[in-house]
């Protein structure tokens, strides 16, 4: 075994770096990848269950005509704040947790290409969450929809609040300061994980790992950090726009004075639909890496899943005003998304029919991650479908802002990105852990959610195309509606049951669950090599890739018959570079001393060192905000403690001794 | 092949270069105000608005390329950066399109 | 995306230290960067150049208010800070570290004087009763020289930075790629400049113009 040390110690200054491995401080300044993408997780279901209350409470309000549950205002704050947390703290995040545990592993990394700078992205989406849900406290969470479109932005719950023409009362800008700024606080997360992702797949691949033997989940996440880079700074602005607008009586988007609400609307929704693709794209890659595991197949048609998800994110720029049929764009810019709309179909369908032929005559064993990832292959259909009917202009006037768009979205964002990541949790919670899920209360969970998400959300696409509009608090008797609300609400808590399921099934076998090993599923890609959990350094040697797939063809040669046959470690006539350096493949925790080529096994092998300042300087930013939010010296007060905070936090950063001073 | 591209990132041009590039672009800077000027002394908007744009163009480019040494450096870099240039002009340029030639023709 | 010039690094090179591309990790990252601000500020200027008529009841256009040979002067200040920064490179690449220094420190008190007279800009502007609140030609105006404005002030704080740590004799020649990513960063922040100085300044300050004669 090579010697792992952390920490060369070069003290060059009088900040050193904290070496706690275990306990709460090794939590807290970690820059371990895997370390980091479990507090992605962890933190980020927390967040999925908020937000499913939020569901619930919605669903409470609604099941019955004329209810009085939810007061208006509330009930316009917990819409608002379930899309937001689902979509900006649950599952973007969630995504970001793959990202963060598999990619270096996939590529055959020790860790990502800015160590720090990824913990610091988790602890400023943290920073973004507690400050966005600190409106509790401070006078209300904002209230305006996720879009916000203006002038909902300035006019708040109650119009009669307004004071004078377009000027909001001070609550209600309380709530907008917390919109822009927390999105904007998030954003800046995301903005500086895209960077790190995209710098780690391109540089820090595994010798033989070229970019098209790169797994399919790696090339999702290239793809979707791509849409992240360039999307962000685009509604980046917007929210400052907005934030000026709202605490600064700027004039960017009220047109009481000037300014133009459907720039708010170009702006936003330019970031919101590369958005969607990136709430997706993570759980395509997941099902992409399920579902030929499963089926004992390779993966149908690699090269047309990789060009089709480039297509797919550069079509995703071109769409964007399909949200804004309604808005009076002009026929000429109608017709041109609409037919651009209607192209993004087609590489979205070429996904799909890749999946359906990896399965297709493969040998499917019928475990939950398949179920799941089978379930999103077709409930992604249904909401990929409904999609196409907005794409048709005439047709998508009747359905705006119905419960059809409803139904259209939870289809691809529940039925596609939550089915896909919970795919990926039941297959990679052995190698997170070391140990299974269990598979009973796994299909138990499966099928609850299955059903209860059909019984939750098909209805609405009834219930919209009958004219119900939404984000309505509650609707009259004798609308025709009732029976299908009850019927949803039912729904929603059949879903409520199936993630109670699963945290009871997490719970029990993260101590008492069957012990995984390296490889429980006989998969296919690299982070199977390594052991269950994975050790800090996450591979004992840098694989060698000779192949797509490496860890199958490390596994398997071609029989007579091509069917495959197992080999013993290292001895595949495919790696000659193998021959004779056992060990060196595909049982990494065997005893002997692993020496891959050109390996002297003398080097150390240096990982980052843990580090306070990704924390301080994240820390900083809520602070500063609520100086945005508060007003006279405080607000001069707070925003000077952020901004010193946050710039101290990186000097800090940049003065700590470098445990990489190799280069 | 690899050792090539990374000698080629490190070829910078040298300082006189450097200075030369800053001399055109305060040249070319002096040009834009006499330019604007001009416009007070009877030029043509329709002439001076388009030179005003190329010079523009122009020194954007070699800051870019020589400043920035991306006339040298690995392709990647050049690709990443025009990509963002190239998709920030598509995207604004319909938002651009969708609000002033849409009213203006009549939808 | 071409697939295949990108392979990896032979097997048997030292692949620990190495990248795959054989280029520098954080100059990848300061250009990827960059890549994402082009579409910070096109949002910026698009919606400066959508609002650029929109001056409502005031009077204050862009033909009026501009005041552009001192603009001129401090645009041509910033831009001569580029060159400041190239040949600051230059130098600690030949590891000439005083003239580095002294590159480095006349850079960043080209960009101070450039956001000393934007201050100044925008406090006359103020005065003639121009602010943030005018007309929606005024809100995308300062916001957009604005944050223009922050980029300036992080791009010298960490060239004073840079130069501090010079001082120090904490930034030794090999550490010249540092200084090529930050200048990198300071030479965009002029590019976006460039940009801004005709098509915010020139351009509409000539198009509003009274016509001559």
């Amino acid at each position: 075994m090579s010697v792992i040390a952390s920490e060369p110690r070069t003290r060059r200054s009088a900040f050193g770096r904290p070496t706690a491995e275990t306990g709460k401080w090794s939590w807290l300044t970690t820059v371990d990848h895997k370390k980091i993408g479990i507090m992605y997780f962890v933190t980020a279901f927390f967040f999925f269950l908020v937000g499913g209350v939020e569901a619930l409470l919605i669903r409470v309000q609604l099941a019955r005509p004329e209810q009085a549950f939810l007061t208006a205002d509330q009930y316009n704050q917990i819409f608002t704040m379930h899309g937001l947390t689902m979509i900006f703290f649950a599952v973007m995040p969630l995504g970001a947790a793959f990202f963060n545990y598999l990619l270096p592993l996939q590529i055959g990394a020790r860790d990502v290409a800015f160590p720090r700078l990824n913990a610091f992205s988790y602890w400023v989406f943290l920073a973004a969450g507690i400050f966005l849900y600190s409106g509790v406290l401070l006078g209300g969470l904002p209230d305006g929809g996720w879009f916000n479109y203006a002038p909902l932005n300035y006019i708040g719950p109650n119009p009669t609040d307004t004071i004078g023409a377009g000027t909001p009362v001070a609550a209600h800008v309380g709530r907008m300061v917390l919109y822009s700024i927390g999105l904007q606080i998030a954003g800046i997360a995301s903005l500086a994980s895209s960077v790190n992702f995209i710098v780690t797949i391109l540089n820090m691949r595994a010798p033989g790992m070229t970019l098209m033997r790169l797994p399919i989940f790696t090339w999702m996440t290239f793809i979707t950090s791509f849409l992240m880079l360039f999307a962000m700074p685009v509604i980046g602005v917007a929210l400052w726009q907005l934030m000026f607008d709202v605490r600064y009586s700027t004039n960017f988007f009220n047109p009481a004075t000037g300014g133009d609400p459907i720039l708010w609307q170009h702006m936003f929704w330019l970031f919101g639909h590369p958005e969607v693709y990136i709430l997706i794209l993570p759980a395509f890659g997941i099902v992409s890496e399920v579902l030929p595991v499963f089926s004992r197949k390779p993966l149908f048609g690699y090269s047309a899943m990789v060009f089709s998800g480039i297509a797919i994110a550069f079509l995703g720029w071109g769409v964007w005003a399909h949200h804004m049929f309604a808005a009076g764009i002009g026929p000429v810019a109608n017709a041109a998304f609409g037919l651009s709309t209607m192209f993004i179909a087609v590489p979205t369908g070429v996904k799909i029919f890749n999946w359906l032929g990896t399965m297709w005559g493969g040998k499917i064993r019928m475990t939950t991650p398949l179920l799941f990832a089978a379930g999103l292959v077709g409930m992604f259909t249904i909401g990929g479908l409904s999609g196409v009917t907005h794409s048709i202009v005439p047709h998508n006037y009747q359905q705006t802002d119905t419960y059809y768009v409803v139904a259209h979205f939870h289809y691809v964002l529940f039925g596609g990105s939550i089915f896909g990541i919970f795919a990926g949790t039941y297959f990679y919670f052995p190698k997170v852990t070391g140990r299974m899920l269990n598979e009973k209360l796994g299909k138990l969970h499966f099928a609850l959610m299955f059903i209860g998400f059909n019984v939750t959300f098909f209805p609405m696409h009834i219930l919209g195309l009958w004219g119900m509009p939404r984000r309505i608090y509650t609707y009259a008797d004798g609308m025709g509606w009732n029976f299908w609300n009850m019927v949803e609400t039912i729904g929603a808590f059949i879903i409520a049951a199936a993630i109670a399921v699963f945290m009871a099934n997490v719970a029990i076998t993260r101590r008492r669950g069957e012990v995984a090993g390296n490889d429980p599923w006989d998969a296919r890609t690299l982070e199977w090599l390594t052991t269950s959990p994975p050790p800090p350094h996450n591979f004992d040697e840098v694989p060698l890739v000779t192949a797509r797939d490496e860890l199958w063809h490390r596994k398997y040669v071609g029989g007579a018959d091509r069917s495959p046959v197992r080999v013993p470690a290292g001895a595949s006539p495919d790696h000659p570079d193998h021959e004779g350096s056992p060990g060196a493949s595909a049982v990494p925790d065997t005893a002997e001393p692993a020496h891959g080529p050109g390996h002297d096994g003398h080097s150390a092998i240096h990982m980052p060192s843990p580090s306070y300042y990704p924390l301080i300087a994240a820390a900083g930013m809520p602070i500063a905000g609520w100086g945005v939010l508060a007003g006279g010296p405080v607000q001069l007060a707070l925003l000077a403690l952020g901004g010193l905070v946050i710039f101290g936090g990186l000097f800090g950063w940049v003065l700590e001794p470098s445990a990489e001073e190799a280069h | 092949m690899a050792d090539t591209e990374y000698d080629k990132e490190h070829a910078h041009p040298g300082v006189g270069q450097y200075v030369e590039i800053g001399v055109i672009l305060a040249v070319m800077t002096l040009l834009e105000v006499i330019l604007f000027e001009s416009f007070d002394r009877g030029l043509l908007k329709s002439v001076g608005i388009p030179a005003l744009i190329i010079l523009t163009i122009l020194k954007f480019m070699l800051v870019v390329l020589w400043f920035m040494h991306l006339r040298f450096d690995h392709k990647l870099f050049r690709r990443v950066f025009f990509v963002g240039v190239g998709l920030a002009f598509l995207v604004f340029g319909i938002v651009a399109v969708n609000f002033y030639v849409g009213p203006r023709i009549g939808f | 995306m071409a697939a295949g010039d990108m392979s990896a690094p032979l097997p048997g090179t030292d692949y620990e230290h190495a990248t795959s591309l054989g280029i520098a990790n954080d100059k990848l990252g300061i250009w990827s960067f960059i890549g994402s601000e082009c579409l910070f500020f096109g949002a910026l200027i698009s919606t400066y150049l959508l609002y650029v008529g929109r001056t409502g009841d005031s009077a204050l256009t862009p033909a009026t208010i501009f005041d552009i040979p001192f603009t001129s002067a401090s645009t041509f200040i910033l831009l001569m800070s580029s060159l400041g920064m190239v040949l600051a490179l230059a130098a600690i690449q030949a590891g000439e570290m005083r003239k580095f220094r002294t590159w480095i420190m006349a850079t960043a008190l080209m960009g101070a004087t450039f956001l000393a007279g934007q201050f100044y800009e925008f406090t006359v502007f103020v005065a003639e009763g121009f602010t943030l609140a005018t007309s929606p030609f005024s809100s995308s105006f300062f916001v957009l020289t604005g944050f223009h404005g922050f980029h300036v002030a992080l791009g010298i704080l960490m060239l004073l930075s840079m130069w501090a740590a010079s001082m120090m004799g904490r930034l030794p020649q090999q550490l010249h790629t540092t200084v090529e990513n930050i200048g990198l960063y300071w030479h965009f922040v002029d590019i976006v400049w460039i940009i801004i100085f005709t098509v915010v300044y020139l351009i509409p300050a000539a198009t509003a113009a009274p016509v001559a004669g």
